[in-house]
This record gives C-alpha cells, structure tokens and sequence, in this order.
C-alpha cells in the first residue's frame, strides 16, 4: 500500500457514500449538494491517478457549470427546506434501481478483474501533454464530431428559445 | 523532512498572505472610495488616517451574535459562508510572485484558479437558499444567473493567454510573457476584467446582493463571524482576480532587476488591478438584470471569441 492507494481508496469512499447519499436523501437540494461533494471526490480519484487536467477540468465543469445549474432549476421550483415526500419512488422503481445499480457494478468489477486481476499497472498516462497529443491525434475525429453535435445542440436549443409559441393573430382567433 | 519543513512553510506564507492582502484591499476601498466621494472616510480607529478601521470591524463582527433563522436549513447555513473564503485560499496557494515564490506549482495552475473560485459560487447560492428567505433565494437565483454567464466570457479569456503562452501553468506563462501582449491581448484583459468584476459580485454587477430591493441578497440573514466571512471572501476574490489578471497580462514579476524585486513588481500590478476594480465601483451605477445579461451574451462572449481567433492566428504565424 502506497500514499496514493490510501488516498485513492479515500477518495473512491467519499464519493461512493456521497453518491450514495445523493440519491437517498429526502432533502431535495441536499441531493444537489452531495452530487457536488461525489463529483469533487471524483475529481480527487483523478489527482491521484496523476490525470490533472482531467480533475480540473471536471471541478470546473460538472462543478462549476453543471450542478450550478441544477441548483438554479431546483431554486426555480418550490424545492422546500427540509423533509418533503412529494417525490417518492415506488418501492418497485427503487428496488429495479437497486438490481440494476448492482448489475452495472458487478458486469464492470468482472471485466475489470478479468482483464487487469491483480497485475501492477504503472499510471502514467494522464498528463496533459499526453491527453492533448491523445486527443487530437488518435481520436481527434471522435471529438471534432462530438463537438459538432454539441454545436448543433446548442443552435437547436436557442431556436427552440426563440420560437414563438403559437402565433398571437391565430390564438386570438382561436378564442373567437 | 526538508520537504515537509518547506510545505508548511509555503503554506503558513499563503495564510499570511491571505489574511493581510484582503485587509490591505478592504482599507483601502474604504479610503480611495471616501477620497472619490469627496468624504475622508475612517479616521479615528489605530489613529493615523484610520489603519486600523478594519481590525476594528472584524473585532465588531467577532462580538455580535451569531444567529440562525428558525426557518433555515442549520447544517446548509453554517457550512454555505466556508466554501467562499476557502476556495480563494486554495486559489491564491498557486498565485506566483516570482519564478520560485508560489504557494505551490500547479502544471495547470490557470485552470485550478477558474475551477476552485467556481467552487466558491457554490457558497453563495447554498447561503441564497437555506436562509429560507425570499430575498436571499431571489438573490441566489440571480448570483447562479450572473455567475454562470460571466464564466464563460472569463474561461474564455484565460484560455486565450493560455494559448498565447503555449502553457497552462501560470508560472510558464509569466515566463512566456513579452511586452507585446500589452496590445496583443488587450482586448481579452478588458474582458478578464469586466468579467472578473461581475464574478466577485461587485457594482455595478452587484444585482444579486442589490441593497435597495434585495436587503443584502443572499447575505440578508448572516450576522457576526459569519457575515464577515462572506465579506472577506468579497476581498479575497479581489486580491485573487487582481493578481491572476497581473500574472497573465502584466507578465506577473517581469519587470527591471526582477530577479530581485519581483514579488514586488507582482504587488504592485496586482494592487493597480486592485484600484481599478475599486475605481469601477464608484464610477457606474448598477446594472439591471437583463443589461447584465445583455453585456455578458451580446458584448464579453464575441469579444472573448474574436480575441481567441486572434490569438490562435498569432500564435500560428509567430511560430513559423
């Protein structure tokens, strides 16, 4: 065991129970919150594994963006302070999310022990420099049409903003 | 051991430096606003001119009562004030003031200050939220609105400097600095700037904590320690902001006979940023909702967007 397995199984807990946590909270924005904290965690797995830009980029993205903006679409509804009920599960969902939850892990624990077992592996891969060399050698095709879909979901999505709902003449005639 | 010696010693340095450069910010805000107003501001406490103003508050603030509404979510509450303040800490710990006076070197130490300072909006919007007041939610929603927008303007500046300088450490990129990024990157600095103002929440982007409709906006229900603490990380973010926009900008310590007073080159950049944002303050009124939205989207974005296609275009020519 060396500092970075402590750190890493450390920081894997944390953000296993946090996730864990975020999906069984009765709190609604608390659920938010533990994502933050599971997400931060992740990003702690990363750091470890020498993967830095990869942490960074997901404190800044999944941090600084994404969950910012669930918080704001939670703050948009009447998300209570305290307990609420109003968005229970049915105990069938909950325990079809729990097998297959479990399915996930154990078809991934399996591949990954099968392909990998008990070897050493040296980690070193994840420096930026190589990422960049990676990312726009190897794969750049992969991530130029990934980038294209993200455009045209971007336009798609301020058309649809744009758009006007129903014309004002047609549903005043409507009303007539 | 000598390792260890010199973390603690680094990072007992980025604690002294975090608690004195805000101070130093704060009292002069308080000054240089006074003087713009044609008012002397403090002059009694510590004596000469006031310097001790703000030991005085913060001794105030230490005394009063630190209360949490009935209403509140408790455990959100007393956390929500600790994520600001420290994520400036972790921010300023990779701010460098010469080539081998930082906190700690950071390979992407540009993107670690963007990440951890979006950490500290967190704070805020939890404090807009479990106040339970509809000011204070009001103005979280509108902190989440603003901070989101401006964010994207300010990452897209910094990864212009980035490119520029072929480097993501902020160390690397006061290396890279030459004096023709004054007017290289000038557009893409005014942008840093305008849009670092709007991060820190300050006026006139100041709509989320808008006193006049909103009591203090996410604030309203903090008192004592508490309250301070959001305070000081106000102060913080500047010193923080100041000192990135110097260090990519200004080329951090370069300067005459840097090798030995480089640290100082950095606090006076630094400390001009510093002014500006403070000038900035008492010359504009404050924005309204949708003008803030307005300068973001329609005015920092394709500026941000034209300086990057410049810089991307000069780095490629330069480099032939």
């Amino acid at each position: 065991m060396t500092t970075y397995d402590v750190l890493f199984t450390i920081a894997g807990a944390i953000s296993v129970a946090s996730a864990l946590l975020a999906v069984s909270t009765k709190h609604l924005i608390h659920s938010a919150l533990w994502l933050i904290v599971s997400l931060v965690a992740l990003s702690g797995c990363y750091f470890v594994l020498g993967a830095e830009f990869v942490a960074l980029v997901q404190l800044l993205v999944y941090v600084g963006a994404v969950v910012i903006l669930v918080l704001f679409a939670l703050m948009l509804t009447r998300a209570p302070i305290g307990r609420s009920h109003e968005h229970d599960t049915p105990l069938m969902q909950r325990a079809a999310a729990l097998v297959v939850g479990a399915a996930t892990a154990a078809l991934l624990a399996t591949v990954l022990i099968s392909a990998f077992g008990n070897d050493k592996k040296r980690v070193d891969g994840g420096t930026t420099h190589a990422l960049a060399t990676r990312l726009f050698g190897t794969w750049v095709w992969p991530f130029e049409l990934l980038s294209a879909l993200l455009l045209v979901a971007l336009i798609a999505a301020l058309a649809l903003a744009r758009l006007p709902i129903g014309r004002r003449d047609t549903a005043r005639g409507a009303v007539k | 051991m000598s390792d260890f010696l010199e973390i603690v010693l680094r990072s007992a340095c980025v604690l002294a430096a975090f608690l004195v450069l805000p101070l130093l910010v704060g009292q002069t805000e308080h000054k240089v606003m006074a003087h713009m107003q044609g008012r002397l501001g403090p002059m009694e406490a510590g004596g000469f001119h006031g310097w001790a103003q703000l030991i005085a508050d913060g001794v105030k603030f230490a005394q009063k009562e630190d209360v949490v509404p009935l209403a509140a979510d408790k455990s959100v509450f007393r956390v929500a004030p600790a994520l600001g303040i420290v994520s400036y800490l972790f921010a300023l710990a990779v701010i460098p003031f010469g080539p081998h006076f930082f906190g700690a070197n950071v390979p992407g130490s540009l993107i670690w200050v963007l990440a951890v300072s979006g950490i500290g909006t967190v704070g805020t919007l939890m404090a807009g939220w479990s106040s339970g007041n509809k000011y204070s939610l009001l103005g979280g929603m509108r902190t989440a609105a603003q901070l989101v927008s401006y964010e994207l303007p300010l990452i897209l500046v910094s990864a212009s400097f980035a490119i520029a300088a072929g480097s993501l450490s902020l160390v690397g990129i006061a290396h890279a600095w030459n004096p023709w990024w004054l007017i290289w990157q000038l557009p893409g600095a005014l942008v840093f700037l305008v849009a670092a103002t709007a991060e820190l929440q300050r006026p006139p982007f100041d709509m989320p904590v808008a006193d006049s409709e909103l009591v203090m906006g996410p604030y309203t229900e903090y008192t004592g320690l508490r309250f301070a603490l959001f305070l000081l990380a106000e102060y913080a973010g500047i010193v923080v902001m100041s000192f990135l926009l110097a260090t990519l900008w200004l080329g951090g310590w370069t300067g005459p006979f840097d090798h030995a007073i480089g640290w100082l080159w950095v606090l006076i950049k630094g400390g001009i940023f510093s002014f500006l944002i403070i000038w900035i303050r008492v010359a504009w009124p404050r924005l309204r909702e949708d003008q803030l939205q307005r300068v973001a989207w329609l005015g920092l974005v394709p500026i941000a967007l034209l300086q990057l296609a410049i810089t991307a275009v000069g780095v490629v020519v330069t480099s032939q």
